[in-house]
């Protein structure tokens, strides 16, 4: 599903966000992505999604060479992908509901089956109830399972999330944490970044660790390397 | 295809909602459009009026060739009919001389020929080409003037070539005003959209990232300057109908002074459709070229 070699990414300015990250995530992994801050996570993801392009090494999504794909294409490509954002990315001007029909809207899709689908989205998330609400009457975890509710409604085989339980509470993290399981089960590949090493140790996935832009651990799948990062402490 | 209306139906909804939003802006750009746009529909429809005017006047000219005195009846009568019958001559008339006496008498000036023992006056003959190529009336006249008959020529081509001359230039005016303008307004619609634009960066920034094309990102400020365009262009028909209506009073006083009856006409349906689907135009230009230009700056 994805597979990164040799990807390095320099910011202009020379910081250098990645240095030499090889990894492959097959279709169906949950993975989760962790390391302290600045190290490299969002870069990681932004990558994955096409958001960043790479200053050397190659990207391959679905099949696609990201080094390779048309500016014309890219919106195609992000349509596979359910994005959850650091910062939400919420339309603050729209209702919850008009936020969860956008991508709808932007597939072409409008009406009641439209309406019909955000609706099944937002009752996913549990923000059925708050369809008129205005984003920014929300709180922090309801604008976050917002965002999730806005990543699925598209039903994407892919989903990158950054941070999503960043700012919560235990309850809804693991209420959050739930929602993707239950996308797991259904074979969507997820790749979540997290500080929360309570949440990787209770969900148990793969986990890729970054450190100042290196991959120190996780970079291929192999369950004797799960194994070892859950023995040690 | 039902993609492709849903798409631009929903674009239609958006922009109709942004010009709602932005009412107060919006409305003084559509005065200005609509100003701008009247400026040259206005000259357009007083020329209009002008030509109408001038065509009720008669602008035929008229071309008046005077006998030598010694010419008789029987030989201008002859050169008269010789003329009838060139096809460039138009109406041809004979002007005996005692009939050009009577017409002075009833014009009052008997009293001063009252003294003359004979007409001094020569035959005239009168011609009035049809087509009115001011060159060939040119050609006709000098023709008549080197005819041994002929004492002197009278064109009364003058005023009428003058009116037209003015009437030319006020139609070039037409049309660099509706050329300048109309850039000026594509400019102007351009501006608007730009600040539109950055005004909805963040919804464009989130719609590309969830996978929004150039296409669907474009095509709410497509219609928002086309629906600007409009609008402006309804304005503009406003001014100039109002515009007609003030001076329509005045100018039919006027009329009526010189014993004639003259009502100022206003845009012919089909002159108010060019307009409004030229205001559409100059909108949906100036959005397209501010969009492409400022949304290739947001990446
Ligand atoms: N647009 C940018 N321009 C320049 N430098 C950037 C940019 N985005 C990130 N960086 C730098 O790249 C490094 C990695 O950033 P990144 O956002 O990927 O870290 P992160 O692991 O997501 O951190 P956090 O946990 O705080 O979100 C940081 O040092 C950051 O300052
Ligand atoms: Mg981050």
């Amino acid at each position: 599903m994805i597979e990164f070699s040799e990807v390095t990414k320099r910011y202009p300015g020379g910081h250098e966000a990645l240095a030499n990250v090889s990894l492959t995530i097959a279709q169906g992994e949950l993975v989760f992505l962790t390391g302290h801050s600045g190290a490299g996570k969002s870069t990681l993801l932004k990558l994955m999604a096409a958001i960043e392009r790479p200053t050397s090494g190659q990207i391959i999504v679905n099949g696609q060479s990201l080094g390779r794909m048309k500016r014309a294409a890219l919106p195609y490509f992000r349509r596979n992908i359910g994005l959850i954002f650091q910062d939400h990315k919420l339309l603050y001007d729209r209702s919850v509901f008009d936020n969860v029909l956008l991508p709808l809207h932007i597939q072409g899709l409008t009406g009641p089956d439209a309406a019909k689908r955000a609706r099944a989205a937002l009752d996913k998330v549990g923000l059925l109830g708050r369809e008129r609400a205005r984003p920014i009457t929300l709180s922090g975890g309801e604008q976050q399972r917002l965002c999730i509710a806005r990543a699925i409604v598209s039903r994407p085989a892919l989903m990158l999330a950054d941070e999503p339980t960043a700012n919560l509470d235990d309850a809804y993290a693991r209420e959050i944490m739930d929602t993707f399981l239950a996308f797991h089960q259904v074979g969507v590949t997820l790749v979540i970044s997290t500080h929360d090493q309570n949440l990787i140790r209770r969900y148990g996935g793969r986990t890729l660790t970054l450190a100042n832009g290196h991959l120190t651990e996780g970079a291929a799948e192999s369950p004797a390397g799960r194994d070892a990062a859950l023995l040690t402490p | 295809m039902r993609v492709w209306i849903t798409h631009h139906l929903h674009s239609l909804k958006i922009a109709l909602g942004r010009l709602r939003a932005s009412s107060a802006a919006s409305l003084m750009s559509v005065l200005v459009i609509g100003v701008a746009l009247s400026l040259p529909a206005s000259l357009y429809v007083l020329l209009a009026n002008a030509q109408r005017a001038a065509g009720n006047v008669s602008v035929q000219p008229e071309i008046t060739a005077f006998l030598k005195l010694d010419v008789d009846d029987m030989a201008a009568e002859q050169m008269a009919q010789a003329l009838a019958k060139r096809p460039d001559a138009g109406a041809v008339t004979f002007v005996h001389r005692d009939k050009g006496m009577d017409k002075l008498r009833k014009a009052g000036l008997g009293d001063v020929m009252a003294g003359l023992s004979s007409n001094p006056l020569p035959h005239a003959i009168t011609l009035a080409p049809t087509g009115a190529d001011p060159e060939r009336i040119d050609r006709l006249a000098a023709e008549l003037r080197q005819h041994e008959n002929v004492e002197q020529v009278s064109l009364d081509a003058n005023w009428s070539r003058r009116l037209a001359a003015i009437l030319a230039f006020g139609r070039e005016l037409v049309w660099l005003l509706a050329v300048s303008l109309g850039i000026a307004l594509a400019a102007i619609i351009g501006n608007t959209i730009r600040l539109q634009i950055y005004a909805q960066r963040e919804e464009i920034e989130v719609s590309r990232l969830i996978g929004a094309t150039d296409r669907f990102i474009r095509r709410p400020f497509l219609y928002f300057g086309l629906l600007q365009g409009l609008v402006g262009g309804l304005a503009a028909w406003g001014m100039v109908s109002l515009l007609i209506a003030l001076l329509d009073g005045s100018v039919a006083r006027v009329a009526l002074a010189y014993g004639t009856r003259f009502s100022l006409a206003g845009l012919a349906a089909q002159e108010t459709l060019i307009l409004l689907g030229l205001a559409c135009v100059l909108g949906f230009t100036g959005a397209y070229l501010s969009v492409t230009r400022t949304l290739r700056h947001f990446n």
